[in-house]
């Protein structure tokens, strides 16, 4: 079934030495997680409780989004709440009640803690249980730390999914559980997928609704969609669930042997499972060959940011015919992110944490073809003569499984192209 | 605990973001959490600049507390310095560091680094970004700017640009030449394009130009005080406006250079015929104070509007707009709170909006035309073209930006001559120039027989909510809001078609 993929090299990145610095970090928060949750999950809401940079935040990474009734908010900490506790625990209550008044539809409510809320010890999980038992039944009131003292961007999504996980109901069945919020879309290819090889029952985590929720136990396997849920990977391992080792479904290769890893568990047949991925990937192939065709020898550079990089390096240096100088990572998870780092060539400088400064002067030395970093970096670079793929759009955008393949090499070849677009027309001006 | 989705101003420590990254060879050092670095993109994308904030953040983590996040931050301000060679650093702490009190600029101070270093002391819990910017300009040239002896041309500074201000990079040119063709010199420009010694020879400028009071209206008074530089206080926003200022620099200056207006359009295009249809259309304005301020008198005494409405969001500049309110006879909306705004509009159905970007989302919603004045702005706000706001071309910029989202005044007479042609009728929604007002939802129709609809108290015959449902959306609500205060005030419960056009007959202009 890899017969048309390069054979893994002999020596892959899991045992590379990694570069751990720390300093400066140029990233987001785990508040920035709300950003998509909130649109996947669609009974939910999310109060932050925070400061008016947190509101400030969620306003910027949220863009015009703010404006289609948002759900979720900022319960702005102010003077008088910092000078008794107490006091901040009725304050909560108070804007908990006026927010469920104001959305009645509202049935799963996340308060979201935030550095101010932590480092003033807000104990927000004693207030969730104090208000699930005021709403109950009809609102569930759940709590996670969203703060950037604790959780770097997508971590956020990580810290609520695995705040779902304790609550969920108790079950013996012997299910296949989808950890990872993923476009509707993509979901539902995933689904149309499994099923036709025959897997199931197959659940996801979240789920659209607190009404579509899973139950857990001994005989729950587990696989991951994205590769930032360690905490979640956890919890769920408490409750008795096993995972399921792969690599991400990026790409023709880790779409295929994501999918080989949850067929195996569940018996397909090797002719059960080419019937049904054969054309998929012969699609996806395709995509990818023409989308990356500018990708094609060139070199590029990961700063930290999602912990897509790993398993994203992985695709663009095998798939894309790309290589790797840096590989930075905001935290690397040996039972997750090893699969990914086993099929990655040896060669990229593989980095944890983040010194920013340091790191720009790496980036700076190698000149790289392209980096992939956060917006408050891609300017600039840009300015130095740098291709830049901004990190975010990863996150968004539909990347997952076969038939976005070929958007995702494009995601990353635009740049590329776009520079050499407006160079030749520079050129033309010149002469 | 205050409930909020959508914010108008940061923080204060992005206020001082704002005067650091306007300005060159000065480096800030935030004690700040991982996450607060959020704000670099707000200046390298919405003003698209080429280079990092020079802004050091520690970044703490959760680890950190409890251990020596001041050592962190003692770490964190000499490797800022040992790498950017500042001339000099401000110092402060973010929300969550001024909870931990380590004190960033007794630390500071104790390192003894060979250049000033300047504390900031930035109440995130009470104040806000544009206090922020304000005060860290004021602290900056409290402790940098030294009495000089004043120059021996006439010569001013321009205070108040920072980065991340509406408009401000053009408006800073466009007075810049205004005032050199009073024969005037611009001593130091500050905070934006200034470095920590420009602003020690601000003590030699012989007055003050103060362009945006939100941002240095401290520093401006600190200068009169100090320095025994008066300062201006006509915001040159608008042609009545620009005149008046340039008639407070002759009496600061005794410049008696004449002006050459040949480029104001502004003043013909409005008196033309085509501008008459903008006789006494009702507009909103809400925005920062100094912007609401000077709108609110273009739009009466130069465009020939009503105002029908105006607030703004920074509470710094209630006492001023609420003044103004009263000469305006209308309810001054002084909130932060974008709901209130939303409601204020619905309630008044203006014609058109002058706002900021959440006004402009608003009007998207309501169907009301709407054109930006203030900040907060989005990245098309910061345009690749010449457009300031003050000034003689800033005034063109103005009439041209105002009216593009209103129908043109021969498009509005062939819309009402032609109300019922199937292209002008309701279905077929706006008009190209009426912006992205959506198609008019159907309103459902009761199948109760007479009463037809109801609004508030006063119920609308249904021969009378036909003949209004005639009305080209764009003034239905007008004439909607007319019929039934006309209503009220003759204390009748129903509406009929001749009640519809007495109340037109008495409104008639």
């Amino acid at each position: 079934m890899t017969d048309q993929f390069a054979p893994p090299p002999a020596l892959g990145c899991r045992s590379a030495p990694v570069l751990k610095q720390r300093g400066q970090r140029e990233v987001f928060c785990g508040l920035t997680g709300i950003i998509w949750l909130h649109r996947k999950i669609q009974d939910a809401f999310f109060l932050v409780v925070g400061s008016r940079t947190c509101a400030h935040l969620l306003q910027s990474a949220a863009g015009v989004m703010i404006f289609a009734e948002p759900r979720f908010g900022t319960a702005i900490l102010e003077e008088s709440d910092l000078a008794g506790l107490n006091d901040a625990h009725a304050e909560l209550d108070r804007t908990v009640n006026e927010l469920l008044t104001r959305r009645p539809d509202i049935r799963q409510l996340f308060l979201v803690g935030s550095c101010p809320s932590e480092v003033i010890k807000l104990d927000l999980s004693r207030a969730a249980e104090r208000l699930t038992q005021q709403f109950a039944p009809k609102v569930r009131v759940l709590e996670y730390s969203g703060s950037g003292i604790e959780t770097t961007f997508t971590q956020g999504e990580d810290a609520c999914l695995a705040a779902m996980v304790p609550v969920l109901p108790a079950s013996d069945a012997r299910e296949l559980l989808v950890v990872g919020a993923l476009p509707d879309v993509v979901e539902d290819q995933m689904l149309s997928l499994l099923e036709d090889l025959g897997v199931g029952p197959v659940r996801v985590l979240p789920a659209r609704s607190i009404d579509a929720e899973m139950g857990i136990g001994e005989n729950t396997v587990f696989a991951l969609s994205q590769p930032f849920l360690g905490e979640t990977h956890a919890a769920l391992e408490r409750r008795g669930a096993r995972h399921l080792a792969a690599p991400f479904p990026f790409g023709d290769e880790g779409t295929t042997a994501w999918l080989a890893a949850i067929a195996a568990e569940f018996g397909t047949s090797d002719e059960t499972f080419a019937q049904v991925t054969d054309a998929p990937r012969r699609r996806a192939r395709a995509a990818i060959a023409q989308a990356s065709e500018p990708l094609r020898d060139k070199s590029i550079f990961f700063f930290p940011d999602s912990q897509l990089e790993v398993p994203l390096a992985r695709f663009l240096t095998r798939e894309c015919g790309m290589s790797a100088l840096e590989v930075g990572m905001p935290y690397i998870h040996d039972g997750i992110h090893g699969p990914d780092l086993d099929l990655l060539p040896q060669g990229p400088q593989i980095s944890e944490g983040q010194d920013v400064d340091l790191q720009l002067d790496r980036c700076r030395a190698a000149r790289p073809d392209l980096t992939v970093c956060g917006l408050g970096l891609a300017n600039p670079l840009e300015a130095e003569g740098l291709s830049t793929k901004w990190a975010i759009e990863l996150v968004f955008t539909p990347v997952h499984f076969y038939e976005q393949a070929g958007d995702l090499a494009a995601l990353f070849a635009r740049p590329l192209r776009r520079k050499s677009i407006l160079s030749t027309s520079a050129e033309v001006a010149a002469e | 605990m205050k409930l909020t989705v959508w914010t108008y101003e940061g923080p204060p420590h992005v206020g001082a973001m704002r005067v650091a990254t306007g300005m060159k060879g000065l480096h800030y050092v935030l004690h700040a959490p991982q996450g607060d670095t959020y704000a670099d993109l707000l200046f390298t994308m919405i003003e698209r600049r080429d280079h990092r904030p020079p802004v050091t953040y520690t970044t703490f983590q959760a680890r950190d507390l409890g251990s020596d996040t001041a050592g962190l931050f003692k770490k964190a301000c000499q490797e800022a310095y040992d790498r950017f060679k500042p001339e000099a650093i401000i110092v402060g702490a973010s929300c969550t560091a001024e909870l931990i009190q380590d004190d960033p600029g007794g630390l500071a101070e104790t390192m003894g680094l060979p250049v000033p270093v300047i504390p900031l002391e930035l109440p995130s819990y009470q104040r806000k970004e544009n206090f922020g910017a304000d005060e860290t300009f004021f602290q900056i040239v409290r402790h940098l700017a030294k009495p000089m002896d004043k120059t021996a041309r006439v010569s001013c500074n321009i205070i108040g640009p920072t980065a991340l201000g509406f408009r401000h990079r053009d408006d800073v040119q466009e007075i810049t030449n205004l005032l050199y063709e009073l024969g005037i010199e611009v001593n130091v420009t500050a905070p934006m394009g200034a470095t920590p010694s420009d602003i020690a020879r601000m003590g030699q400028a012989h007055f003050n130009v103060l362009l945006y009071p939100e941002t240095g209206e401290q520093a401006a008074r600190y200068c009169e005080r100090t320095f025994d530089q008066p300062f201006t206080k006509t915001i040159p926003i608008g042609t009545g406006a620009t005149l008046d200022f340039i008639e407070e620099i002759r009496a600061l200056s005794g410049s008696t250079a004449q002006i050459d207006d040949r480029g104001l359009r502004q003043t013909w295009w409005s008196r033309s015929v085509d501008s008459t249809y903008l006789t006494g259309k009702r507009v909103f304005i809400f925005g920062d104070g100094t912007h609401v301020q000077t709108a609110a008198r273009i739009a009466r005494d130069e465009m020939g509007f009503e105002v029908a409405g105006l607030g703004c969001y920074n509470r710094e500049f209630a006492r001023p707009v609420r003044a103004l309110a009263k000469e305006f006879v209308v309810e001054p909306l002084i909130t932060d709170d974008y709901l209130e705004v939303e409601r204020a509009i619905e309630a008044l159905q203006p014609e058109m909006i002058l706002g900021t970007q959440m006004e402009r989302h608003i009007g998207k919603r309501l169907g009301i035309p709407c054109a930006v004045i203030s900040a907060p702005v989005h990245v098309q706000d910061f345009p690749a073209r010449y457009s300031p706001q003050m000034g003689f071309e800033g005034a063109n910029v103005i009439f041209d930006t105002w009216i593009h989202p209103l129908v043109m005044g021969l498009e509005e007479h062939l819309l009402h001559m032609f109300r019922e042609d199937f292209e002008f009728n309701d279905a077929a929604g706006p008009s190209h120039h009426g912006g992205h007002a959506p198609k008019p939802a159907v309103e459902p129709r009761e199948e109760a027989p007479a009463p037809a609809a109801r609004t508030g108290e006063v119920i609308w015959l249904d021969t009378a909510e036909r003949e209004l449902k005639k009305i080209p959306f764009f003034v239905r609500g007008k004439a909607r809001r007319n019929t039934e205060t006309f209503a009220a005030e003759k204390g009748l419960h129903e509406i009929s078609l001749d009640t519809l056009y007495e109340a037109k007959a008495h409104f008639a202009r």
